[in-house]
């Protein structure tokens, strides 16, 4: 702790009763389900939970040579890299047409941000009823075009279905900060610029992009952690990780293995490969991520 | 704009317009789904233009009158599970952080820097790695399928808690030594000066924290099994079943346009503590 108050209170018990609730929260639902998940991966149970053993590195072993554990990396990865290549794009896009227009900016960000209040889940629902195979309007007039849409037999498809649902959703979050930090740029450097004879285009390249680089840094980081565990929801509600297991993301994959698979070591194991990749996304926003936005 | 440039700003507004119907275009086709008979939009292509069942559907919905394979519970009960669960999260959240935050500000005691760090690494724990373990808690604690299950394993907050620690730094000292020269306690200090001067923070949370808690869906599925205690998220997909042609989308579609509008109604109408919000809760 950087800083401290010079002046407190005293009482012995008084700061333990203010703490306990949220002690109490996060010793039960926290810690030890997090350390029973560290000791499960090093055992192995039976089906009916009557035996246990100790195996070890057995599981992880088990995991690493699996190759749909693999399989369900690379959809991870490629899932996270189109969410935040597309949505990063097409919410600065947007931003920086808000920041030059001068009337009705404020009913333009109204319109851009409600989508933050969509569940992940609801909006999961909303992508599926438009490319439905059989009653999709987007899929209809999609084969209307000559382009067969069916994304329950085509995992790329199945895939694009769930960027899409994923992008509209994160759009407002990434548009608001994105036009923070385009807001907190000095009109001064643009002037400058203008004044050496800079055209806009040049002046987004050579000033705006590189002084907004700390939002979307930090934007890129939020957005992967995004996609790696808040789109659960959004896979579940429309491709249920289909067809076959390509978009069975690892969360998916986790749960699936867990409860309906009820490999406890396996789901266990899981459990901590994915704490330290969240645990590695930690560090890196703590310590890299300069938050320079400003309202 | 620096220059006048009448063809650049007709670009942007033609972009942002593009933008803005194609971000409202999925709720405008769930609208006009909500409007039709299923038979309606069964016949591919669905129609266009809204029809003339919408109240009729929506009120087949909440009170849970439809014929789908999938679940017919009434969504009006849904909906209130969902709202007792989104301001239980959301006013049990701030509650703990505030009374923690005071705790770790404002006295000294054995382990308090252990108890900060300990608060801080749940955000390295969020409930989707820890989904087994957290699930065999909740039910050896007999909460499967309560208000208690879905709501307190979720109120711990590392976010809120810093973020009124930050706060309560930069409360003037002055303010404590008045108040106690005043003769107020620990106590009186933080309700008659401390939770009031935090309103902004409090409200700013309150808006994410409720949206939060309405969208929760990965933790409902997991400890609700009885149609009585689904909230609506978890709701909609259970609607669905089977293949799309037994489904009533059009109830579905109206129960999804009902699931949307309270968190949305919030962002909408406490805009400027929603931005708020979401900007401190990510420092």
């Amino acid at each position: 702790m950087a800083a401290e108050k010079r002046v407190v209170f005293r009482s012995g018990w008084l700061p333990w009763v203010l703490l306990a609730p949220q002690v109490a929260v996060i010793a039960v639902f926290f810690f030890w389900p997090a350390g029973q998940a560290l000791l499960q991966s090093l055992q192995q149970q039976d089906a009916f939970g009557t035996s246990v053993e100790w195996v070890g590195l057995q599981n992880f072993q088990r995991l690493f040579n699996d190759s749909s554990y693999f399989e369900s990396f690379k959809t991870t990865a490629v899932f996270s890299v189109l969410v935040a290549g597309i949505g990063l794009g097409l919410s600065l896009l947007l931003a920086v047409m808000a920041d030059r227009v001068v009337k009705g900016a404020m009913a333009y960000k109204t319109l851009l941000i409600w989508p933050y209040a969509v569940a992940p889940a609801v909006a999961g629902v909303l992508w599926l009823f438009m490319f439905a195979p059989s009653i999709g309007v987007v899929a209809w007039y999609l084969r209307v075009a000559g382009f067969d849409w069916n994304h329950l037999l085509n995992g790329n498809q199945a895939m694009a279905l769930i960027v899409m649902a994923a992008v509209w959703k994160q759009i407002s979050y990434n548009f608001l900060f994105f036009l923070a930090g385009l807001q907190s740029i000095p009109k001064s450097l643009i002037e400058a610029a203008a004044i050496d004879g800079a055209r806009p285009w040049r002046r987004f390249w050579t000033i705006i992009f590189p002084l907004l680089s700390p939002t979307s840094f930090f934007l890129l980081v939020v957005n992967v952690v995004y996609v790696f565990l808040d789109t659960f929801a959004i896979v579940d509600a429309s491709t249920h990780g289909g067809p076959g297991q390509e978009t069975s993301i690892l969360v998916y994959k986790l749960y699936y293995d867990g409860f309906k698979g009820l490999d406890l070591g396996a789901s266990a194991a899981q459990s901590v490969v994915l704490m330290a990749i969240v645990v590695a996304f930690t560090v890196i926003q703590f310590r890299y991520v300069e938050r320079r936005v400003n309202y | 704009m620096v220059e006048r440039d009448k063809l650049g700003r007709t670009i942007s507004h033609a972009v942002l317009l593009i933008g803005v119907l194609v971000v409202a275009f999925p709720v405008y086709l769930t609208f006009v789904a909500a409007s039709h008979t299923s038979e309606a939009i069964v016949q591919a292509p669905m129609p266009l233009l809204p029809g003339g069942h919408f109240w009729e559907n929506i009120g087949k919905a909440l009170t849970g009158g439809g014929a789908q394979a999938g679940s017919k519970a009434p969504v009006a009960h849904m909906m209130f599970v969902s709202l007792v669960t989104a301001l239980g999260i959301a006013l049990a959240k701030i509650a703990i952080s505030l009374l923690s935050a005071f705790a770790l500000v404002y006295f000294r005691f054995p382990f308090r820097q252990l108890f900060f760090w300990a608060i801080f690494v749940t955000l390295m724990l969020p409930v989707e790695v820890r989904i087994a373990p957290t699930y065999k808690v909740v039910s050896d604690l007999g909460m499967l399928n309560t208000y208690a299950g879905l709501i307190v394993p979720l109120i711990a907050s590392a976010t809120a808690t810093f973020l009124f620690r930050q706060f309560f730094l930069t409360v003037p000292d002055e303010l404590v030594e008045a108040s106690r020269i005043d003769g107020a306690g620990p106590l009186r200090f933080f309700k008659d000066v401390l939770v009031p001067l935090s309103s902004t923070s409090i409200a700013a949370l309150f808006v994410i924290q409720f949206i939060y808690g309405w969208n929760q869906y990965l933790w409902p599925l997991l400890v609700t099994t009885d149609e009585t205690m689904y909230p609506v998220v978890l709701g909609i997909q259970r609607m669905i079943s089977g293949g799309d042609a037994q489904n009533e989308w059009n109830l579905i579609m109206a129960t999804a346009l009902m699931a949307m509008v309270p968190p949305a109604l919030v962002v909408i109408g406490m805009q400027k503590w929603f931005v708020k919000g979401l900007v401190d809760t990510e420092k």
